[in-house]
């Protein structure tokens, strides 16, 4: 595909140790068109927050990507020297990330922050940074904005706080948002507010989104295509209600099992055996299967399923819910 | 069926204020923050009574409370006919105080680093000098993990094995009730399945009695038999899980659960709920919920609604019946 914005292809991210070279993540490819949420959901250590960083090439040494290739627009930029990722940062790339008062200076007012980044990114000048800031400030809902501009994040409560680091997500207009977690450490009804305001903005300026989350609610309500992330590689890769609704990996399955919904009243929760394995100790075979209920031999010693192998949607030797498992049954 | 927890009209106020030298000097008043404002339930004997709120609502420091870490400003806390702040037997205290534990939020911060498992776990019988032997042992077995893992030290389980060990620290007493404050909100999703289905088996097993205070509608639908939702310090519903989600008869109830992401709500528009929580310091008068509420009157305002009997459950709302009848006739 050369009209997406983001093309991602076999990346491959190494961590050397003493002892061993982890790979947290290993071989995910994926495309975002224009105006597309993709989901990308996974528990802890899944390698999805790593994904991210690889994108906006902020990953922390000693990790590093060592294979595999990054296009925006269809240009390479995993390659790119520091400076020149520095400017498309912000300004091709925006990034929101889980804590907002980690992601905003203390010492600096937010109109400060909101101007500094425009006229960096857009070589507009200060008056005309400070009267755009207002209405960013004012588009992402901070009542009173024009005398708010000149307040500290301190002063504001974490969902206002959030709505800031989106503001700057969007000041300056890139194509590309990456959301780490933006709503895990607020509330429901402000993370209820906060993802309403996500959308809203990239529909209306046709933004891409990765929204990295732990959530399968927040994916399924907000993603339009999601990816599973399992053991640093992708599980499976689709549209959201197809994904969710008809999960094709059993991992995928037992996610959805696991996942505690109000209408089901007080049922026994499905649970998935085992723990996600440490990296570096990982499985021979498919990662999974010593945690799969559906795992035959070959799962045990063929190479580990990769979505090319299969079919492009699960990557697993035994999918369920698909067409030909049922005409199987 | 006997309640074995009672509630009574329980307040916690904070004392804020800035020092003493800075209120004498810049003539600042006093601050007071109500956590906790008035609130009265009761927990049946084997049952899970579920405390739900968003942050600042209040439901830790009434698990606090309840555990005797803090002591309530006003009201009262029984436990099996006992008030640990008013009595003054010291058996009685005893008794009632070894019938009760607590699982924190963060299995990482309540374990500690430098002590084994076994002592860990067998520390609240240590300390009131009873037998230990094998008791760790047992326990860890019984909570799904080895009885070889007594040997090792918190720093080399993952988070889930070391709420495990939370839970066999909480049992090691043989408690009769036991807080939970926001036992899976640390953990990952398979791994909160595997926690919540252990702690409900173990519920059968032992006849034993939770608190279980969470933020999460959906956790709380799975294990309580009885829901509570707090709002700014003030119980503002209760009702069986399933009454709850099926008719919410509190509005700021249908907006947490209308809030609420849903596994099926592909492409869902919701309409944002309005406002966030007041400054707890200066709560709105009347009904705390009144700013952001849908349904407000001027009585709203001025009033504040009492919990009062409601359906199945309790409700604290003028307008209730509207409510309700509006839902039903939304569906």
């Amino acid at each position: 595909m050369t009209d997406a914005v983001l093309s991602v292809r076999d990346l491959v991210v190494e961590i050397p140790t003493r002892h061993a070279v982890l790979k947290p993540v290993d071989g995910v490819s994926f495309d975002i068109a224009p105006g597309e949420i993709l989901g990308v959901v996974g528990e802890s250590g899944a390698g999805k927050s790593m994904t991210g960083n690889a994108v906006i090439g902020l990953l922390d040494r000693p990790a590093h990507i060592s294979g595999g290739e990054i296009l925006l627009k269809g240009q390479r930029i995993d390659n790119l020297p520091y400076a020149r990722m520095r400017k498309l940062r912000g300004a091709e790339i925006g990034m929101v990330f889980q804590d907002p008062l980690t992601s905003l200076n203390p010492l600096l007012t937010i109109g400060d922050q909101l101007s500094e980044t425009m006229i960096e990114h857009l070589g507009i000048s200060q008056a005309e940074a400070r009267k755009r800031a207002i209405a960013a400030l004012d588009e992402v809902g901070i009542p009173g904005a024009a005398d708010r501009i000149d307040s500290y994040p301190h002063e504001f409560s974490g969902g206002m706080r959030q709505r800031v680091v989106i503001a700057l997500a969007l000041c300056a207009e890139p194509s590309l948002v990456i959301a780490d977690e933006p709503t895990t450490a607020l509330d429901v009804s402000v993370q209820a507010q906060i993802i309403a305001l996500l959308r809203r903005l990239c529909r209306e300026r046709d933004t891409s989104v990765m929204l990295i989350t732990h959530d399968m609610g927040v994916i399924a309500e907000t993603a339009d295509r999601v990816a599973v992330v399992y053991a640093g590689r992708l599980a499976e890769l689709g549209p959201v209600a197809e994904v969710l609704g008809r999960p094709r990996h059993p991992y995928t399955e037992g996610l959805m099992g696991s996942t505690p919904a109000a209408s089901a009243g007080r049922a026994r929760l499905h649970q998935i055996p085992g723990s996600m394995p440490r990296l570096g100790h990982l499985p021979a075979g498919c990662p999974f299967h010593p945690r799969c209920p559906k795992a035959q031999d070959d799962c045990r010693t063929d190479p580990a399923p990769t979505l090319a192998a299969c079919n492009g949607r699960a990557a697993c030797w035994h999918p369920v819910n698909s067409p030909e498992s049922e005409a199987a049954e | 069926m006997t309640a074995i927890v009672t509630v009574k009209n329980l307040t916690r106020r904070f004392d804020v204020s800035k020092p003493w030298l800075n209120r004498v000097i810049e003539r600042l008043p006093k601050r007071k923050l109500v956590a906790v404002s008035d609130v009265s339930f009761d927990i049946e004997e084997g049952t899970t009574y579920a405390l739900v709120g968003e942050s600042g609502s209040g439901k830790s420091t009434i698990g606090k409370m309840l555990v005797g870490l803090l002591d309530p400003s006003e009201g009262a806390v029984e436990i099996e006919g006992v008030n640990l702040d008013t009595e003054t037997d010291r058996a009685r205290i005893d008794k009632v105080r070894s019938d009760i534990q607590m699982i924190f939020q963060d299995p990482y911060a309540s374990l500690n680093p430098r002590w084994k498992v076994r002592d860990i776990i067998a520390e609240p019988v240590a300390a009131r000098g009873g037998k230990t032997q094998g008791l760790a042992e047992r326990l860890l077995e019984q909570v799904g993990l080895s009885a070889d893992d007594a040997g090792k030290f918190p720093h080399e389980f993952s988070g889930g094995q070391r709420q495990r060990i939370c839970i066999a620290r909480a049992l090691a007493s043989e408690p009769k009730f036991i807080v939970c404050d926001e036992p899976t909100s640390a953990l990952d999703v398979s791994v909160q399945a595997q926690v919540l289905n252990l702690m409900s088996d173990l519920k059968d097993d032992y006849g034993l009695t939770y608190l279980f205070i969470s933020h999460d509608l959906t956790v709380v639908s799975h294990m309580a038999d009885t829901v509570g939702v707090l709002y700014l310090g003030r119980l503002v519903e209760e009702a069986a899980p399933g009454d709850l989600n099926a008719r919410p008869a509190h509005p700021y109830t249908q907006m947490l659960l209308d809030a609420a992401p849903q596994l099926d709500g592909f492409g869902r528009e919701v309409d944002p709920p309005k406002g966030e929580i007041p400054d707890p310091i200066n709560p709105p008068p009347g009904c705390a919920y009144n700013p952001r509420c849908p349904f407000v009157v001027d009585r709203c305002r001025e009033e504040r609604p009492q919990l009062r009997p409601f359906g199945a459950g309790r409700v604290a709302c003028h307008r209730a019946e509207e409510v309700v009848a509006r839902m039903d006739k939304a569906s």
